[in-house]
């Protein structure tokens, strides 16, 4: 069961990873406009020449 | 291009930064390349610092600093072929607030249900083979240190709603829910510390999520219908000519105006704001006020009301606050008086609510006392009570209204209508008779040209194409047909008509008598008259009120579903009369006040009859609120569709049909979701008092009616879109 030591942390810290990006995500106002986002994904604008 | 400067000072704003900004509505969006043409045409344009459409929302933001200014950037926005209606963003904002702050629980309870029922579920296969109890232990206490400050952040919207309730002493869905989430927290701590096989974290982490994430999808349908109407009304956004202390005219938005400001109103606008006249007479039509369809003579001295069409005469209006306003004040007195005596309608969840909870505590602690009664002993007689509070925690029943009610708000999106208020399915799904206001509701909001049949087609082409040169609201209508451009050298001879050379003949369009030609006998009394003369040739066509083009079909289909249908209106006997024969509706009352509208709905509501109220004026206003539900069409007064349960928009009626369908057909959903929930209890709680209740049971048991409740809801939509077919 030592396994256990560090697989259950593991587990924890790749949850709370997943946490944190999603709560910086909705701050960041990436869910703000979504039809947008899949629009402006189309856009050549912010490609450097 | 504008003629005459603009100023929008209202909208315009301050950002973080100290930079001005102003958010605008764009229209036409939607084709390819849209988001890159607008914010690099903006971005070019010198001062502009930011520019950022938002394309779900059709909302533009642009900061701009001293070197630019708000009339260049609607200038570029309407040379790139874009119109944009600035807006003031109102409350929205702490909406959007709410809406994040539900989604950053919901994050939170996901991410800890996630890994609970992890270590859950392992311990749930340990139990039956071979887990050590010190691991079981170190797994109910990280499931522990997950769960308990998860819950205490992600619990939040329930706690504090249920504290606001009890605080009330009003007992809503969220006290059960909370109390049943902090037990289940409780009692499996104390478990974990007597080292006993049962903890029940993950239930309450599961309960918390599905519950949020109802809540959240609730919010957000409501959101976006709310953002839908507040752009709908800011591309109607109004604007007025108002005088500068030097004599120039200035469009300002009408919001902007206040008592004192002196107005020019052209030939064919709208009046701004209540006011009385300084200068200058007309007639205009009063059809958004009091649904009078008969166009008043006004002159100098006289009140004008807000949303009052000018006919053919340019005004100045000096804007009145208070004082002799007689029927405006009159509509406010009433809407004050019919805002108190409605009775704040209970929602069923809530009724249910009131209920349920007494009677799953009174459950629990009789199962408590029954089992201490047979000698099992305090803590496992205490522990199926609480299992009993668990298992009735009600996720099912919190599930069972909100699910449906987003459905159902996305089937009435699409049906063009847009709902305001949360408990409006409800009350609209229990309407057994229609209410209907004439003109501008069963009729269009704006008269149409009648020409005589018979007329030859070149000679309304003609007659469209020199009205293009008139501002009087007759001609624009007839305008509207027009195909080709305006003819030069047109004279305008004031208050009779206009005059031009075609083709080396005379020609005239105006009143009858200005063009030499008799009034015609056909036309209804209420039509308004136009005349064209070219040569020897000429018609007289009449404008008149025309009733939406769906009506007679939709009124037919509202009375075959059983409901009893009158008009109540405010214009003369023999205008209504020929609209209520049309339709087919003998019950028809005319020349109607405010305060007679108010008593005719009451009459009804004595009768025992719910009554949905349809109208548009701002003399509908009083009715709207007094009315059991009520719906205005987008085009009506502002007054009134503040009062307006939900609104429709377009020109046809079959959204009230729409409505009244999928509203009927949601609070079927709602009751067998509400069957559903209770169906659940009467099976689970029997298993809980028995004390067979395990975490594994209470998660299948919850998840499995949470998850039947959903998928009922789901069949809220179906019938709705079928419904869309028929319409428009």
């Amino acid at each position: 069961m030592n396994v256990l030591v560090y697989l259950v942390p593991l587990a924890l810290g790749l949850g709370l990873a997943g946490l944190f990006t999603f709560l910086w995500c909705l701050k960041a106002g990436q869910y703000d406009d979504l039809d947008g986002a899949a629009r402006r994904i189309l856009s050549d604008e912010d490609v450097k020449r | 291009m504008r003629a005459t400067a603009a100023d929008y000072s209202v909208f315009i704003g301050h950002d973080a930064a100290g930079h001005a900004q102003m958010n605008l509505v764009v229209e036409g969006i939607e084709r390819d390349g849209s988001i890159e043409e607008i914010e690099r045409g903006l971005a070019s344009l010198p001062g502009v610092m930011r520019a950022r459409l938002n394309y779900t929302s059709h909302r533009l933001n642009v900061a701009w600093d001293a070197a630019a200014a708000p009339d260049a950037v609607m200038e570029r926005l309407e040379s790139l072929g874009y119109r944009a209606h600035p807006y003031a963003p109102p409350a929205l904002d702490a909406e959007a607030q709410q809406g994040k702050w539900l989604l950053r629980c919901l994050g939170v309870a996901g991410f800890a249900a996630m890994n609970v029922m992890l270590l859950s579920v392992s311990v749930w296969a340990g139990n039956v083979s071979d887990i050590t109890p010190e691991t079981r232990d170190l797994f109910h206490w990280v499931s522990a240190l997950i769960a308990l400050p998860a819950a205490a952040y992600a619990g939040q919207p329930f706690f504090l709603s249920a504290l606001q309730g009890l605080r009330t002493r009003r007992l809503n869905m969220d006290v059960p829910i909370s109390l049943g989430v902090i037990l289940a927290l409780g009692m499996s701590l104390v478990e974990t510390a007597l080292h006993r096989e049962h903890a029940y974290f993950d239930s309450a982490l599961m309960l918390l999520f599905f519950l949020l994430a109802g809540r959240y999808l609730d919010h957000a349908a409501r959101q976006r219908t709310r953002s839908v109407a507040a752009n709908v009304s800011a591309l109607r956004g109004e604007m007025a000519f108002r005088l500068a202390p030097d004599g120039q005219p200035v469009l300002v938005p009408v919001q902007a105006l206040a008592a004192g400001d002196v107005l020019l109103v052209p030939p064919g606008e709208r009046i701004g704001a209540d006011g009385t006249i300084e200068d200058g007479q007309s007639s205009i039509s009063e059809a958004l006020v009091t649904g009078e369809t008969l166009p008043r003579l006004v002159a100098t001295g006289d009140l004008v009301h807000a949303g009052s069409l000018n006919g053919d005469g340019a005004l100045r209006v000096r804007v009145t606050a208070g004082g002799d306003r007689t029927l405006v004040d009159e509509v406010q007195r009433l809407l004050d008086a019919a805002m108190t005596a409605r009775g704040a309608y209970v929602r069923l969840a809530d009724r249910v609510a009131r209920a349920y909870a007494p009677v799953v505590h009174v459950t629990a602690l009789a199962a408590a006392s029954f089992w201490i009664a047979m000698g099992l002993g305090l803590h496992d007689s205490i522990m199926i009570a609480v299992a009993v509070l668990i298992i009735t925690c009600p996720c099912a029943l919190a599930l069972a209204v909100p699910a449906v009610q987003v459905v159902a708000t996305g089937a009435l999106f699409r049906a063009g209508v847009l709902p305001r208020s949360a408990d409006m399915i409800e009350r609209l799904a229990q309407v057994d008779t229609v209410a209907f206001d004439k003109t501008g509701t069963l009729t269009l909001p704006d008269p149409v040209l009648h020409v005589p049949e018979g007329t030859d087609p070149e000679l309304v082409a003609l007659a469209a194409r020199l009205a293009l040169s008139s501002r009087h609201p007759l001609a624009a209508i007839l305008a509207r047909r027009a195909a080709g451009a305006a003819f030069e050298g047109v004279t305008e001879t004031t208050g009779a008509g206009i005059s031009a050379r075609i083709d080396g003949f005379d020609a005239r369009l105006g009143s009858p008598a200005f063009c030499g030609l008799p009034a015609p006998d056909h036309v209804p009394p209420s039509a308004s008259l136009i005349a064209f003369r070219l040569a020897d040739q000429g018609f007289v066509a009449g404008v008149d009120q025309a009733l939406r083009p769906d009506a007679q079909e939709v009124i037919g289909a509202l009375r075959g579903m059983g409901l009893r249908l009158l008009i109540l209106s405010g214009d003369r006997p023999e205008a209504v009369a020929p609209v209520a024969a049309a339709l087919g509706i003998t019950d028809f009352r005319a020349g109607l006040k405010p305060a007679d509208k108010i008593a005719a709905l009451d009459a009804l509501k004595a009768e025992g009859r719910r009554v949905l109220m349809v109208g548009d004026g701002l003399n509908d206003a009083p009715a709207l609120a007094a009315a059991y539900v009520s719906l205005s069409p987008v085009a009506a007064a502002a007054v009134t569709k503040a009062q307006a349960d939900a609104e429709f928009l377009g020109d046809h009626l079959a959204p009230v049909r729409a409505a009244v369908l999928c509203a009927r057909l949601s609070l079927a959903r709602i009751r067998e979701n509400l069957a559903i929930a209770l169906l659940y209890n009467l099976i689970a709680v029997p298993l809980a008092v028995a004390g067979h209740v395990t975490p594994l049971v209470a998660a299948l048991a919850m998840s499995g009616s949470s998850i039947l409740v959903i998928a009922n809801a789901l069949r809220a939509r179906l019938p709705a879109a079928a419904a869309m077919e028929i319409g428009p």
